[in-house]
């Protein structure tokens, strides 16, 4: 655990109604400390439940079982006020569209010192150095303040919600596809970001992705998701480099490679199925 | 190589008034003399982030937007002074393929009229003729006889592009503008969308105009690519040579935000 900053063991998330149906099936995942580690999979392989679990942000229909333990705490044991002072605090999310995550009627100004507010017991004038301070960490120029969601572009927008994020100097910082609805220049930008606030406040990151190209970019270890299974996990170099599992391997192929030596390959379903038995 | 479609000095500025009341105006140029010739049966990939144009280039194509400035040949015809009958059979002939399968698609339309629209519009064939013609589209795009009775919220990102390949085909185009086709979708249903497109045009002999921000996916699917950027066209040539050889600094750039490229750079 001394490494380690969370740990989830036999995960499992099903509905209410049927907890026969598994939508995330016995999952176990530990995240080393101030390390990347990214879940790459489909849509639909229970990627974004793993980390709305770890959140507790689940959808009211959903429950799970299992352990979350986050700094020698059981989070599933802890009550709904318990959560809500850690949720923000010490673990923070940010999104893939910024833009349904920001409230289109407030100054990013406002948005950010709300978010400030809750968790710290500032006065006014220190609540407004904070903000400042932070849009010069995630470099959005502070003139921007005043500025409405719709008047800044995508890739601003995602770096407001990272300054919401990191306002309270997060332990644990969970990026659901936080570049996917983004341009690849702006993506290279956002990644960079990332990349360099986890340095600097020893932040530790669980990075959620559907692309092998970012994981490559930005994780130092991978877990492959499929049907709700994690089907391969370990350094992320390891796995690039020599996948072991059949599905890891066929998603790689789906990877256009950039110099247009190895061809696009479709995932073959049913030649994957045959391989996994 | 005969030119399919010629496009010379084209120029769009948008004009935009600032503040409630007041006259001040400021205008951007989203296409600054642009040229560019698309030959017969290649890709042409438009490169560029956004904002810089690619989408205006595409829609002032078949002028879905008008120009301020230029001209545009496409068999030998005129694209900006025809008019009526003349532009609807030149635009059966030049079909679109858009970014989102979602917003594209009418929710209140079974598979079998979206596919069967183009067909009355244009006034090809009689029922039967066009229901066999439809069948045997929906079925090269990797859909069953079953879907054609369902709606569009039925199906999945990748199962809608489809769709709206189907839905473009179906009127046999020389030329088929596709922008952003597949960068709503997952890495997975994307490699399925670009081989698709690949074998189609393969069979049907057809010309893409492909506009995307991906360079990777350029290098899987383009002959020949323009980089675009604010508005202007500012690197054009042969997809190698502009990937092993790029000449400006943009171009450079681009080829560096490439994801999978980052960690090379550390």
């Amino acid at each position: 655990m001394k490494n380690n900053i969370l740990e989830i063991n036999n995960l499992k998330v099903f509905p209410n109604n049927n907890s026969r149906l598994k939508l995330v099936k016995n999952i176990s995942l530990s995240l080393k400390k101030g390390k990347t580690t990214c879940i790459v999979g489909e849509s639909g392989s229970g990627k974004s439940l793993t980390a709305l679990s770890v959140m507790q942000l689940l959808s009211s229909q959903l429950r799970m079982s299992g352990n979350i333990v986050f700094e020698d705490i059981n989070l599933l044991n802890l009550t709904k006020e318990e959560i809500r002072k850690r949720r923000g605090k010490d673990i923070a999310m940010i999104f893939q569209e910024p833009m349904t995550s920001l409230n289109p009627v407030l100054t990013i100004g406002y948005q950010i010192e709300e978010a400030v507010g809750v968790h710290e017991n500032l006065i006014k004038t220190e609540l407004n150095k904070r903000v400042e301070e932070l849009l010069n960490i995630v470099g959005i120029p502070t003139d921007r303040i005043n500025s409405y969601p719709d008047e800044l572009s995508g890739g601003q927008r995602q770096r407001v919600m990272i300054a919401m994020a990191i306002s309270c100097s997060p332990k644990l910082l969970i990026a659901d596809e936080p570049t996917t609805a983004l341009d690849v220049t702006v993506q290279a930008q956002i990644l960079n970001l990332l990349n360099d606030l986890k340095l600097k406040f020893q932040m530790t990151m669980l990075f959620i992705t559907h692309d092998f190209g970012v994981v490559e970019d930005i994780a130092d270890d991978v877990a492959v998701m499929y049907q709700g299974e994690i089907v391969e996990q370990g350094r992320v170099l390891n796995v690039l480099k020599n996948p072991k599992h059949p599905y890891t391997k066929a998603l790689l192929g789906c990877v256009p490679d950039p110099q247009g030596k190895k061809d696009l390959k479709p995932i073959d379903y049913s030649a994957l199925k045959r391989a996994m038995g | 190589m005969e030119i399919l479609l010629e496009a010379k000095n084209l120029s769009k500025e948008y004009v935009k008034t600032t503040g409630f009341f007041s006259r001040a105006r400021t205008s951007i140029k989203a296409l600054d003399n642009i040229s560019v010739n698309i030959k017969k049966g290649i890709t042409l990939a438009v490169v560029g982030e956004s904002g810089s144009g690619k989408s205006t280039l595409a829609k002032s194509l078949i002028r879905l937007i008008e120009l301020d400035k230029g001209s545009i040949t496409f068999k030998n015809k005129n694209m900006r002074t025809i008019n009526g009958d003349e532009l609807k059979g030149t635009r059966k002939n030049i079909q679109m393929i858009f970014q989102d399968p979602y917003a594209s698609l009418n929710p209140r339309m079974k598979i079998i009229k979206i596919m069967e629209e183009p067909l009355q519009i244009h006034g090809i064939g009689n029922s039967a003729t066009q229901y066999s013609k439809i069948l045997s589209m929906i079925k090269k795009v990797g859909l069953v006889e079953g879907d054609l009775s369902k709606y569009p919220h039925q199906f999945s990102g990748g199962q809608r592009q489809r769709i709206g390949i189907a839905r473009a085909l179906i009127l046999e185009p020389e030329l088929v503008i596709c922008d952003e086709p597949v960068s709503a979708l997952d890495v997975s249903v994307q490699a399925q969308i670009v081989q698709l497109l690949k074998s189609l045009q393969k069979e049907f002999g057809l010309t893409y105009l492909f506009i995307t921000h991906d360079l990777r996916i350029v290098r899987h699917i383009a002959n020949e690519v323009i980089v675009m950027k604010e508005g202007k066209l500012i690197e054009q040539g042969k997809t190698d040579i502009i990937f092993r050889n790029p000449k400006t600094k943009y171009t450079k750039e681009l080829l560096a935000s490439i994801p999978g490229n980052l960690s090379k750079r550390k």
